[in-house]
């Protein structure tokens, strides 16, 4: 009873840019700090939602790039989370360690795993559905594929968000896209790939 | 509903090196909590599950050359995984043979020990990309010679818990016939300040779902199981079945679980859905149970709604091992095979009276009793919660 | 208004990350958690965490805390008796 799965809407996060279905929607100088850079996205899209300040960076973009792929609405409730990142949470690791030397912050502390993002796109638009985190060395289709594929065989998703959303020494990289049965572009390695990096970016 | 056949397991925690040590420990009721010995770290007074090896041991133990980039948990890892093979008698495990393995810290142990030594001594340098959670599982595919789908699991205390599942997923999909799954977690300053911070450390021994329990314990262990597809078990014996499973956001709070233990009771109804039985045909629960406030109200919520009246019986292990973080879940898979196999439960250590709101009472002695089926709860920060069913093998 | 106030005032919108609040807009008597302020749990912990910085006072029951974290005018009243910096 394998149905055929499609890509729809995908986001990229990028240097300095965002890049909705091939489209840059928003744009700045690449060398801007990443925190105005994110403040600059949340500011310019209007969006409402002051828990995003107390997020690390980490979770900022996860949660940015999920606000834009769901365009403010409300995404189905067995939308299923299936993301992967290369650094964890390293950057906020790093930033919680310089805290162990004097009073280890307990804000910081809570985020130094990747999958809290998870958490703070479920709080947001009330996620109760099944999530997953992988590492990976560097962007695989393969694994989404694999993954995606078996949960909608099962019944335990309607649409899936598949994300990358990599940060690492201020240098991030974010691709979300949303699969279901439908329409849309071949749920397939080659096409993941194009649309991860389009060509004539 | 046949699921999943689980024809290995190694183990390696502080209540035991091996399989044996671990069940004599559960039987007798023997905690592995005391203060630290090994792991180095001002707060010496907190009580820890530690492993009583030390890191130049298990290099030993595991032949590891002069240069090794094994992380302690990767080392953990590599032993509990050894554990597996020798128990199983698959002492040439085959090359495409699949490992998912889940962590929190992954090797964050090295960089607390050599960070500060590395502008000056570039042979420790190798350990920058021990940090790596994925190196770590990289690693130990590379010790065993496992060249074929390797996954490491970011998703906090329930990382094992989901390494399991997904590992039976690839299996009934068709796309993986054999595949090593678990976790590993040391003990680290970074977790152990940490969760100092949220003050959620007991300065005793945890004492879960008790009505005066004070916090958690932090453990380390690593435990993996070995899943087989049908036709590759050959004459190897079948432990157990992974016969349900279930994954749940909480969508309450970064770390905190919600007052009705929502995502943990989504978490087991779709687990018993999964394996097709009943609420009444859970013969035993292996708790999450951490001993903090928060985790043992709101999962005994989850009880209430999932079970009614009827809440059979339940224990938490934490109290033996601490919380092992991202191997709790498979170390307790571990812990629910044994039961299955002795047809016993283990004690929910340190328990002396019931919390007002819930009036539960966990089992408090080994107890002998006919087990078909387990449930194993595996919730994590960042609202994660998996639950798990293994089934007797019939 | 003491310097006191002000001063917690500052720190809190620092801390804990109230991106465009003012000083200003922070009342003394305000409830922080809850419908006041809407801090949250790990906000609470960040406060404790704070007091032993700035004011040198070691809060280790967090259940304490939701007194002393009632409004500015509770925490600078609890500071006033118990700082040791």
């Amino acid at each position: 009873m394998s149905k055929q799965l499609f890509i729809q809407d995908s986001v990229i996060i990028r240097n300095g840019k965002v890049i909705v279905n091939g489209k840059i929607i928003h744009e700045t100088d690449a060398d801007q700090k990443l925190s105005s850079f994110l403040k600059s996205i949340y500011k310019k899209q209007n969006f409402k939602y002051p828990k995003f300040f107390k997020m690390d960076s980490l979770s900022k973009l996860g949660y940015l790039a999920s606000e834009i792929l769901f365009k403010n609405k409300e995404p189905e409730s067995k939308t299923a989370l299936v993301f992967s990142n290369a650094a964890s949470s390293l950057d906020t690791d790093k930033a919680y360690a310089e805290t162990m030397n004097d009073f280890p912050s307990p804000s910081v502390f809570v985020y130094t795993l990747p999958n809290i993002m998870l958490g703070e796109i479920s709080i947001r638009f009330q996620l109760r559905s099944e999530n997953i985190f992988l590492i990976n060395e560097e962007f695989d289709p393969g694994y989404y594929i694999d993954y995606s594929k078996v949960l909608f065989e099962e019944g335990k998703a309607s649409k899936i968000v598949c994300g990358w959303v990599d940060l690492h020494n201020s240098d991030y990289d974010v691709f979300l896209c949303q699969i279901s049965p439908g329409e849309g572009y071949d749920f397939n390695e080659e096409e993941l790939k194009k649309l991860y990096l389009p060509t004539h970016e | 509903m046949k699921g999943v056949a689980i024809t290995g397991m190694g183990i390696i925690s502080s209540i035991g090196r091996d399989l044996e040590e671990t069940s004599d420990s559960l039987k007798s009721g023997r905690s592995g909590i005391d203060k630290p010995n090994i792991f180095q770290t001002k707060h010496s007074n907190i009580l820890v599950g530690e492993i009583s090896f030390s890191n130049s041991e298990l290099e030993n133990n595991l032949d590891l050359e002069m240069n090794h980039t094994f992380s302690r948990a990767t080392m953990l890892g590599a032993y509990a995984i050894k554990q597996l093979l020798v128990n199983t008698g698959l002492k040439d495990i085959p090359s495409e043979t699949g490992i998912i393995s889940g962590t929190s810290v992954g090797g964050i142990d090295m960089t607390e020990r050599y960070f500060h030594d590395y502008p000056e001594n570039t042979e420790n340098r190798r350990f920058i990309r021990a940090q790596h959670p994925g190196f770590s599982t990289e690693m130990i595919a590379e010790y065993f010679g496992l060249k074929g789908f390797v996954s490491t699991i970011s998703t906090a205390c329930s990382s094992s818990a989901n390494a399991i599942m997904m590992g039976a997923r690839m299996i009934e999909s068709g796309k993986l016939k054999r595949v090593i799954v678990g976790g590993s977690d040391c003990l680290t300053k970074f977790t152990l300040n940490g969760f100092h911070s949220l003050m959620i450390l007991s300065e005793n021994n945890c004492r879960p779902f008790d009505q005066d329990r004070d916090g958690l314990n932090l453990g380390e262990a690593a435990a993996y199981i070995l899943l087989e597809a049908d036709d590759c078990i050959g004459d190897r014996k079948v432990l157990g079945r992974v016969t349900g499973y279930g994954n749940a956001n909480d969508a309450f709070h970064q770390t905190a679980s919600s007052e009705n233990g929502e995502g943990a009771y989504l978490a087991i109804s779709k687990a018993l859905k999964k394996a097709g039985i009943k609420s009444r045909d859970i013969d035993y629960i292996n708790a999450h149970g951490t001993g903090t406030k928060n985790n043992d109200l709101s999962e005994s919520f989850a009880f209430q709604r999932a079970f009614g009246d009827e809440i059979p019986p339940f224990s938490s292990t934490k109290a033996y091992t601490g919380h092992t973080l991202g191997a709790a879940g498979a170390v307790e898979a571990i812990f629910s095979l044994i039961s299955l196999q002795e047809q016993k439960v283990f004690p929910n250590l340190n328990f002396k009276s019931g919390m007002k709101e819930t009036g539960l009472f966990p089992v408090t002695k080994p107890t002998k009793m006919k087990i078909s089926n387990i449930l194993s709860n595996s919730f994590g920060f960042g609202g994660n919660c998996t639950s798990l069913i293994f089934q007797k093998d019939e | 208004m003491s310097d006191l106030h002000t001063e917690l005032k500052k720190s809190i919108i620092e801390q804990l990350n109230l991106e465009d609040m003012e000083v200003n807009e922070i009342e003394n008597d305000e409830p922080l958690f809850g419908d006041g302020l809407g801090l949250d749990s790990i906000d609470a912990l960040e406060l404790i965490v704070l007091m032993e910085k700035d004011y040198g006072i070691k809060l280790s029951d967090p259940q304490q805390g939701k007194e002393v974290f009632n409004s500015i005018n509770t925490m600078a009243d609890f500071i006033e008796k118990n700082r040791t910096r």
